[in-house]
């Protein structure tokens, strides 16, 4: 599987945290936060390929909240929804607002993973559809180009 | 229970109704029917006491003018002129000529020899100074007899006048015609049943009557009951029926005039009546009581159908009630054991992650970890089932919407269960209406509520039956039935059949979750499932789904 980067999002702290280390000892890059504000501000520092959203978080910000705030801050970044049964409507709501699937709890490690890989994949080629656009646009219009290493210094 | 319920209250209306009626109606027939009785029996007797007054005067009338006429006789003549029978002859023609009535005429001395004689009997010489009347006649002036046998020995009666002729007195008596008398006396004779006759103070008969008894015999009317001029009396008469008896008194009070009528006849125009307003109270009674009978009937009938409309939309409510209250709370019971359940399975993942590590592998317990974990797995698993079912129907909380043809997957349905009846001997039947129209749905769920019913149905037959799917359209629903010929569900398992983990099946055999999805899934389309099962006959599921056309793509 190719390296890519992943962050967790869920209040409950012993499913987190085993799924984390789970998933790092699987050699994966993973980020693990606590509430969906915490999320939000780790992913203003750094890009993430996927993101595992528990959907229901009492107490703070409400996880179809944290999906459009995080859209918002990396719209490429594919959304795999966690959800119980009682919020099976909220995770439809949730990929109306682009996420890319939901997932039941309680997951296995592997349907989880194998999700992942499919959010991956899916991020991969949005992002080379737009690499091929940027190219397209550079031939049509060569002067942009400094534009665009703008943009990329911004964003990483 | 419920039905003598309503039949007692049936009973109670019908009586009461009928009791109401019948009271008033009754009272007036029989009112009615007393008054009239009443009036009527005035009139007839005031009519009997007229007739018998107008008839004791024509009688009396006609004995005073063959009294006044044989005084008259007498007055203008002179004795000697009478003793001669030439004479006397003529003037018996005469007044027979003008008065009629008379046998005989015969003129007696002042010593009761009878002189002079005219008439069918040979009577002339023979001497009355014995008998009762001359002396009467000599010293009253006139006489009317009762009547008697006398010298001829044939009943009659007699008038003599007596005639002061200077110092001689000397009497002229003629003789009436019993049957002329009697025959004016008969003539007030009325119908069948009517007598008229005359019996003198003594009761006994002075007329021959029409019915039993004999001129000169005793009659068994009192006639001491008889007081004042005309009364009428009321008495068993001699055929041992009630009989009207009206008298009068005349010839000064000697004799009574008797007018009888059996009530009978008399009261026949009553009876008619009678027997009309019966006629009419029974047609009546009859009236009423069938229309009661028939409208509490009714009244009662609609009064059942309406309560148990209400008691099937009570039960149907609180049914739908419960089982909302229900899945709230499995749904958040879910919820809350989903997630430490995900924790669980967390954890034992990667406690079985570490136990790859070689220093583990070494372990001499190596093999019992794994195995715990696995168990451990196993039964997170077997847990997390229970809830997936429970909310099984929760899955797809938006159905997906295609086009659904219910006898086709009704079809598709008894196809799968196919081989699972025919093992058991049972025989699946449908009768399925054609041209039913494709529904908007999600096929998938409506053929898991059939499913479960129709392998409900198997189930319940256990060996040897049928089960009966029927489809039909019903307005804007499409009912399916599912019907099976097993043992019916009892009374008190009726209203938790839909529950959830409700189950009469061997324990691991069910898990009491089929109907309660099925319900979840019909209810979530707009639809209803009720059940009629009646036990030891067999128990029909319906399912009715509203008909929702698909929207054309």
């Amino acid at each position: 599987m190719e390296e890519f980067r992943t962050l967790i999002v869920d209040d409950e702290t012993e499913f987190r945290e085993t799924l984390v280390s789970r998933l790092q000892k699987r050699n994966l890059d993973v980020t693990g936060a606590a509430s969906g504000e915490e999320a939000l501000k780790i992913m203003k520092s750094k890009l993430f390929d996927v993101v595992i959203l528990d959907i229901r978080m009492p107490g703070g910000m409400d996880g179809l909240e944290t999906l459009k705030e995080m859209k918002k801050i990396q719209p490429l970044a594919e959304v795999l929804l966690l959800t119980g049964h009682a919020s099976v409507e909220s995770s439809i709501e949730g990929m109306k607002l682009g996420a890319f699937d939901y997932l039941l709890k309680p997951i296995n490690l592997e349907d989880l993973m194998t999700k992942m890989a499919q959010a991956f994949e899916k991020k991969n080629a949005h992002d080379q559809k737009i690499r091929k656009a940027r190219i397209k646009e550079l031939l049509r219009f060569p002067g942009r180009v400094l534009e665009f290493d703008k943009e990329d210094e911004k964003k990483s | 229970m419920k039905t003598s319920l309503y039949q007692a209250l049936q009973r109670k209306i019908i009586v009461i109704t009928l009791i109401v009626s019948f009271a008033p109606l009754i009272i007036l027939g029989a009112t009615i029917y007393r008054l009239s009785a009443q009036m009527y029996r005035t009139k007839v007797e005031e009519q009997i006491e007229y007739r018998a007054k107008a008839q004791a005067e024509a009688v009396d009338l006609f004995l005073k003018e063959r009294t006044a006429i044989l005084a008259a006789m007498a007055d203008t003549h002179v004795y000697r002129e009478l003793v001669d029978e030439k004479n006397l002859s003529h003037l018996f023609q005469v007044m027979n000529l003008r008065a009629g009535a008379f046998v005989d005429l015969g003129v007696i001395n002042n010593a009761g020899q009878h002189v002079a004689y005219v008439g069918p009997y040979d009577l002339k010489g023979l001497n009355y100074y014995q008998q009762p009347w001359f002396g009467e006649v000599m010293s009253k002036g006139t006489y009317i007899s009762d009547v008697y046998v006398g010298f001829r020995l044939i009943p009659h009666f007699i008038i003599a006048v007596r005639r002061q002729e200077g110092d001689n007195s000397w009497i002229l008596r003629a003789t009436i015609d019993p049957d002329i008398f009697g025959a004016i006396v008969r003539s007030a004779q009325v119908g069948k049943t009517g007598d008229a006759f005359i019996i003198n103070a003594e009761g006994v008969y002075q007329t021959r009557p029409r019915f039993e008894g004999q001129i000169l015999s005793p009659s068994p009317l009192d006639p001491s009951l008889f007081g004042g001029r005309t009364t009428v009396l009321e008495r068993v008469g001699s055929q041992g029926r009630k009989t009207y008896y009206a008298g009068s008194w005349l010839k000064s009070d000697k004799w009574l005039l008797v007018i009888s009528q059996e009530m009978a006849e008399e009261m026949s125009g009553l009876l008619a009546t009678r027997t009309v307003v019966v006629f009419l109270i029974i047609l009546g009674v009859i009236g009423i009581v069938l229309t009661t009978v028939f409208t509490t009937r009714l009244a009662v009938h609609r009064l059942k159908e309406a309560d148990e409309k209400m008691n099937a939309l009570n039960v149907q409510l609180m049914q739908s009630d419960k089982l909302a209250a229900i899945g709230k709370m499995a749904t958040g019971v879910a919820h809350e054991i989903n997630n430490p359940l995900a924790v669980i399975l967390q954890r034992t993942g990667w406690m079985q992650d570490l136990l790859q590590k070689e220093e583990f592998q070494k372990s001499e317990n190596f093999a019992e970890f794994q195995t715990s974990i696995r168990k451990i797995e196993e039964h997170v698993e077997r847990a997390r089932k229970v809830v997936h079912n429970m909310l099984g129907y929760a899955r797809k909380m938006e159905p997906r919407l295609e086009d659904v043809d219910v006898n086709a997957t009704v079809n598709q349905t008894i196809d799968i269960l196919e081989n699972y009846a025919r093992i058991n001997n049972i025989d699946i039947q449908t009768d399925l209406a054609p041209e039913l129209p494709i529904i908007a749905g999600d096929q998938a769920q409506l053929q898991q509520v059939f499913l479960n019913l129709i392998s409900n149905a198997i189930d319940a037959i256990d060996k040897e039956g049928a089960v009966a799917v029927k489809s039909v359209r019903s307005g804007g629903e499409i009912h399916v039935a599912v019907t099976d010929t097993g043992p019916g569900i009892p009374a008190e398992h009726q209203s938790k059949v839909f529950d959830p983990f409700f189950t009469t099946k061997q324990s691991g055999k069910g898990t009491g979750l089929g109907l309660w999805i099925s319900y979840n899934i019909v209810e979530k389309m707009g639809g209803t499932i009720t059940l009629n099962s009646q036990p030891g006959k067999g128990t029909t599921f319906t399912v009715k789904i509203p008909i929702v056309v698909p929207q054309k793509k």
